[in-house]
């Protein structure tokens, strides 16, 4: 399987400007709570990051943020092909009766989330769990929906929404590939 | 983890060790949580069959299984059917017509576990056979040694005491070496391997004997302390206790040989005033129950590795 490109999504300053947008709007739907933001791993992490960083240079009041790994929640560990390489989780030390935004790049089947979900209610009974994503590209296969949407397209089966992020791929950029 | 059973250090890569304990270091985090448990290996049975004494290994891969949700259960051999004369091979296939997942075994004879991974499609982990190899101890010693070091490679190791009956020297000599680090083998000439065949397939370059414990500890990085093993010695190799832990005992005074930094280690169970003076395994240097906890976590790993998710 080759991997073919369709279409640029989002250049460099549109990736940044939604994610500024997309922590505007939290801020918004949140004031006067204490907001946690959750970045699943790998792309929500620097995703959380950053945008803990825009609402802290705004307001003053900088976040704090955690990381999660599904992979140990995942229901489909036995049927993968690949084993995943399980990376680290840090959840802040008392997420009770907060606010708990989850940031992931793409909504997809909902199942990453559904996994998420599971993880998170083992820490700890948060006020509310919200979700927030770059791009919702459809095709879902459990009742999930995102709070915060970035980008909502639509897509074919055979596409794989790819977001590419400085800290991780060295670039900001989200493109939309065919497999082949 | 590619291969299907984990029976020694000796056939592992480099690649394949870092990969138990970087997976180890992140699932250390679990066992901080105030829910201690993932739903990871929900559904899967782990075996836990020891056919000779022990406390850590066997609660060690309990609690590591129990983490990741599977169903482990425990069979030690003066409770099973090998008390009324059922052969290794017989427990191994009924334990398999079970479906067992994972069957972790401890022996005394060299090799038994090779015997059973041969005769099950259970996966088979090696908890310690005879004078062979625990490479899982020696996996837990390692991860603890990066976390402490920062690295593997470089560092001078000093394994003291039974080297003649101890598998944990001998998983340790293999993984430490391959790393390059120097591993200096130090104890009595009694206690000394004579000819140390199983351990030439060691790099060579890296592995020291000798029965000075003043050469072996001068500027080690590394204390490995062994425990004297008195049930697997049919005759006297030495004197008396006093004269083994005068010679071999590590004390406060021996310690100020090492390096200003270094970590004291001791796989368990301690020997007081034996191997080990008191005030020394109590003592700043002394890393033995970071071990413990690394030997959760590098148990769950291999769990993880071997029965979540198909390798590819």
């Amino acid at each position: 399987m080759t991997l073919k490109l369709s279409y640029q999504l989002m250049n460099a300053d549109e990736v940044r400007g939604t994610l500024d947008r997309l922590a505007d709007q939290i801020v918004t739907a949140n004031s006067g709570r204490q907001v946690v933001l959750l970045g699943i791993q790998r792309r929500g992490v620097p995703m959380a990051q950053r945008m803990a960083e825009h609402i802290g240079a705004k307001s003053g009041h900088q976040p704090p943020i955690g990381l999660l790994d599904i992979n140990l929640y995942r229901d489909d560990l036995t049927k993968v092909a690949t084993q995943p390489v399980v990376r680290r989780t840090e959840i802040p030390p008392d997420i009770d009766d907060k606010d708990v935004i989850l940031v992931d790049d793409v909504l997809y089947t909902g199942r990453t989330i559904g996994a998420a979900l599971r993880a998170l209610i083992d820490f700890g009974r948060t006020r509310t769990i919200q979700l927030a994503v770059f791009v919702d590209r459809g095709h879902r296969e459990i009742p999930v929906e995102a709070n915060f949407i970035g980008k909502k397209i639509a897509t074919k089966d055979n596409e794989v929404v790819e977001v590419r992020l400085e800290e991780i791929d060295g670039e900001d950029a989200i493109f939309v590939m065919e497999k082949t | 983890m590619k291969r299907k059973d984990l029976l020694g250090i000796q056939e592992l890569e480099r690649n394949e060790i870092l990969e138990i304990l970087d997976t180890a270091e992140t699932l250390q985090e679990i066992s901080s949580r105030p829910i201690k448990k993932v739903p990871t290996l929900r559904g899967k049975t782990v075996i836990n069959l020891f056919f000779e004494a022990s406390t850590r290994t066997r609660t060690s891969f309990e609690i590591a299984g129990k983490r990741l949700s599977a169903d482990v259960i425990n069979i030690t051999a003066s409770s099973s059917s090998v008390s009324k004369g059922e052969t290794l091979i017989d427990t191994a296939k009924t334990l398999d017509a079970m479906a067992a997942d994972c069957v972790v075994i401890r022996h005394n004879s060299s090799g038994a576990p090779h015997t059973i991974a041969r005769m099950t499609r259970a996966r088979v982990v090696n908890g310690g056979d005879g004078a062979h190899e625990h490479p899982t101890q020696a996996l837990l010693d390692a991860l603890t040694i990066r976390q402490r070091k920062g690295r593997l490679d470089g560092l001078k190791v000093a394994i003291v005491g039974d080297i003649a009956h101890s598998r944990v020297a001998r998983s340790n000599a293999h993984l430490l070496t391959k790393f390059e680090s120097h591993v200096w083998l130090c104890s009595a000439p009694t206690l000394m391997p004579v000819g140390g065949e199983d351990l030439v397939a060691c790099n060579k370059e890296f592995l020291h004997r000798t029965h000075s414990m003043e050469e072996a500890l001068n500027g080690a990085d590394v204390i490995m302390m062994l425990r004297v093993q008195f049930e697997r010695m049919d005759e006297s190799f030495f004197p008396s206790i006093r004269e083994y832990f005068r010679y071999y005992g590590l004390t406060t005074e021996r310690v100020a040989r090492a390096k200003p930094d270094a970590i004291i280690m001791h796989p368990g169970p301690l020997n007081r005033g034996v191997e080990i003076a008191t005030d020394v395994a109590d003592g700043p240097y002394s890393v033995i129950l970071d071990q413990v906890a690394a030997g959760v976590a590098v148990r769950m790993a291999i769990l993880f590795l071997m029965l979540g998710g198909q390798s590819s």
